[in-house]
């Protein structure tokens, strides 16, 4: 469980930065991403498990990275970040998909929650995905 | 546009009306007017001229008579049976048994003027006439008609005389008229008030006895009658023919008539006069009579249209007037109206962008408060790490931390508030649980209501059917609501906001009730009126009623409002319930 690969994106270098140090703090590995093609162009290299997106971003917006990654990795978990009281992009987002949401400024202890019950879903979701494949494997053994 | 382009305004209103109504008025009344008098007048005219020309007939007629009688008597008897004073008185007698005492006496007077025979009332008997006019015009023609005049007798007659030839010697056998039947003849030529008729000879000696003194129209009636040029006036028949031509003239009967108009010495106004010759154009008939007897229907037709004129143009005038007014007011108020509704809408889409600000400042101060909290939160955890346990005031960073992170939460409480105050209205519907949505709105306003010294009540149904509305435009309605109970509470220095919630007549109905300072009946009806506001200028737009009003229409619910002045006011929203197969189609 520790070994979560994390992808936080934000605009606000601050704000990602300390993120990050907090999250490391926590032993949670997280890899930044400052816009959303960017944030494409890291998971390329790293596929990460949990996405830690902002909604509000200049350029590529939340929700389009968010049906991005979910068209190229649909098993990666997203929790969306919102400044917003409009509870309707988060609602948007997670009728795309995402996990969870949460508004900024967040509480930290609930976010690392909420990574972990991320991750968790996906372990299961890949295992449920394992298993199926070892059933069908021996389904044609015939055993 | 300043007072004076309206007042332009309404004088060319004013001027269009007046015109357009008047010209064709006075067109109409000036062509039939003018119709009316020529055939009016032509026919008058015409009337008297027959008039006067049937009177010379009659009187020609008259005289033609008398004289056929005369010599009639002249011719069939001789001149011994006529000197016999005895057979004269029979034949007198004869005449005025026939004729109405016309002839008032008979004389037979030779060549010297002495009157041979006598017979009538007077003793005129062995009379010497050669120094009498008609007795020498008598002599120089055959027949003779004198002027009147009074001869001996010192009464007005005229005489009738035939001259009668025996070889060389010549008589007149003359016969004296009565008067007075002769005048009747003209004196009955009688019309209107003021029309009458009068003979005069060429000498402007009257010829009839006139009630009227018309001794004043002698010189002006010389001077028409017999001043004119002499090839325009009738010839005179002096010659021995003169019968002949005098008869038939009369048979003719073709006599010019004149008319002509001047001053009625009698009633001194301007009359009409018409008048022909008759007696061999010896004599002048005058007719007179007032233009305004004469004319009296048209003038009372004139006068008549002339009134309906005046009160027809009074009419118009007033009305034109008021009516200008009324438009130029009219247009006034609209121009008011439009200004003002402007200046509304300005003020709307201030309120618009200033709330669109407060989104876009609340948005922006977001991210650094999260920032904050993010460094503090970094700050907590580096103190997790061994080396500031040591630290003695480990305890007061941790403390101020805290507060960092406390008012981080109470910055993001408030931005968020306002971004969901701010934004604009979302209309899109959906379920919503109104009680959820009432806490909310009034946990906004607590703040605003702590001011007004105003306590709120809630009384909310726990069995709420759903209802579909856009919880922006619900939180929008409940908003203005709220506001408004506590404006009209704030005047009386505090009171109770209570708002409640249960199921009515198939509605989900809220009840928004204050104890403010209540609506003046007068002002109940218009509140929901847009732009009706009693608050003062530059306070209320007058648009937040009517906002609420058009959203529950649109959501096919309404609004009904119950004050009391000095007791408060309810205003109840009946909310329709979302139908049940609705529900899942709905996001």
């Amino acid at each position: 469980m520790n070994h979560i690969k994390i992808l936080l994106v934000d605009d606000e270098e601050g704000f990602v930065q300390t993120m990050q140090k907090r999250l490391a703090k926590r032993n949670l590995n997280t890899d930044a991403a400052y816009s959303g093609g960017e944030a494409l162009s890291v998971l390329q290299k790293a596929p990460a498990d949990v996405v830690i997106l902002d909604v509000k971003m200049p350029g590529l917006d939340g929700i389009e990275t968010l049906r991005e990654i979910k068209k190229i990795y649909p098993l990666t978990e997203v929790i969306m970040l919102t400044g917003h009281a409009t509870v309707q992009s988060a609602i948007e987002g997670m009728k795309l998909g995402a996990f969870d949401y949460l508004m900024k400024p967040c509480d930290l202890e609930e976010l690392v929650q909420k990574v972990r019950d991320a991750a968790g879903k996906k372990d299961a979701h890949e295992q449920k995905i394992i298993e199926a494949r070892a059933r069908n494997i021996a389904l044609r053994r015939g055993d | 546009m300043d007072i004076k382009s309206y007042q332009t305004i309404r004088r060319a209103i004013f001027t269009i009306i007046i015109l357009v109504s008047l010209t064709p008025l006075l067109t109409l009344i000036s062509v039939t007017a003018f119709g009316f008098h020529t055939a009016y007048r032509s026919k008058v005219m015409a009337y008297l001229d027959q008039l006067v020309e049937k009177h010379a007939l009659n009187i020609d007629t008259f005289l033609f008579e008398k004289l056929a009688n005369i010599r009639v008597l002249a011719l069939s008897h001789s001149m011994e049976e006529l000197a016999n004073e005895e057979l004269l008185n029979h034949l007198l007698a004869n005449l005025q048994e026939g004729h109405n005492d016309v002839f008032v006496d008979l004389g037979f007077v030779n060549e010297q003027g002495v009157q041979i025979a006598y017979a009538g009332p007077f003793k005129l008997g062995r009379a010497d006439y050669s120094d009498a006019r008609w007795f020498k015009e008598a002599l120089q023609n055959r027949v003779y008609i004198s002027d009147v005049f009074m001869g001996l007798r010192g009464l007005p007659h005229f005489i009738v005389a035939v001259k009668k030839r025996v070889g060389d010697e010549r008589y007149i056998l003359r016969s004296t008229i009565d008067f007075g039947a002769f005048n009747r003849l003209v004196e009955n030529t009688r019309m209107g008030k003021t029309g009458f008729a009068f003979i005069i000879n060429r000498e402007t000696e009257l010829q009839t006895h006139s009630r009227e003194d018309i001794s004043a129209f002698i010189p002006m009636l010389e001077k028409r009658l017999w001043g004119q040029e002499p090839d325009k006036l009738p010839p005179r028949n002096n010659d021995e023919d003169s019968w002949t031509s005098f008869a038939v003239q009369r048979a003719l009967a073709e006599r010019p008539v004149y008319h002509f108009t001047g001053k009625n010495a009698v009633t001194n106004k301007a009359a009409i006069f018409v008048n022909t010759f008759l007696k061999d154009n010896e004599w002048a008939l005058v007719y007179v009579q007032d233009k305004a007897d004469a004319f009296a229907s048209l003038y009372a037709a004139r006068n008549l249209s002339l009134l309906v004129l005046l009160i027809g143009g009074i009419a118009i005038v007033i009305m034109a007037s008021i009516l200008s007014k009324r438009i130029s007011d009219r247009i006034r108020t609209m121009d008011l109206e439009k200004q003002m509704m402007n200046e509304k809408v300005i003020e709307a889409g201030k309120l618009a962008s200033v709330g669109e600000l407060a989104a876009g400042i609340a948005h922006e101060i977001n991210n650094p408060v999260a920032i904050m909290v993010e460094e503090s939160g970094w700050i907590g955890d580096l103190l997790e790490e061994d080396e500031f346990k040591s630290t003695e005031n480990l305890a007061e960073i941790r403390r101020a931390l805290t507060q960092i992170q406390t008012q981080g939460s109470r910055c993001k409480a408030i931005t968020h508030k306002l971004l969901s105050f701010a934004r604009k209205t979302d209309p899109m519907e959906r379920d919503v649980d109104i009680n959820s949505l009432i806490t909310e709105v009034v946990e906004m306003s607590r703040q605003q209501a702590r001011y007004a010294n105003v306590r709120i009540n809630t009384n909310l149904s726990d069995n709420l059917s759903p209802v579909t509305v856009s919880p922006s435009e619900m939180q929008q309605v409940l908003l203005n609501l709220i506001n408004n109970a506590l404006d009209a509470m704030d005047k009386k220095e505090g009171g109770l906001l209570s708002i409640s919630t249960r199921m009515e007549e198939g509605f989900v109905k809220v009840d928004v009730s204050d104890t403010g300072s209540g609506i003046p009946d007068a002002n109940l009806k218009r509140i929901f009126d847009p732009f009706f506001t009693t608050k003062p200028v530059g306070k209320g737009t007058g648009l937040g009623l009517s906002i609420v009003h058009g959203i529950m229409e649109k959501m096919g619910g309404k609004i009904t409002v119950n004050s009391a002045v000095g007791v408060g006011t309810t205003f109840h929203l009946y909310l329709p319930v979302t139908p049940p197969k609705a529900e899942d189609g709905k996001p």
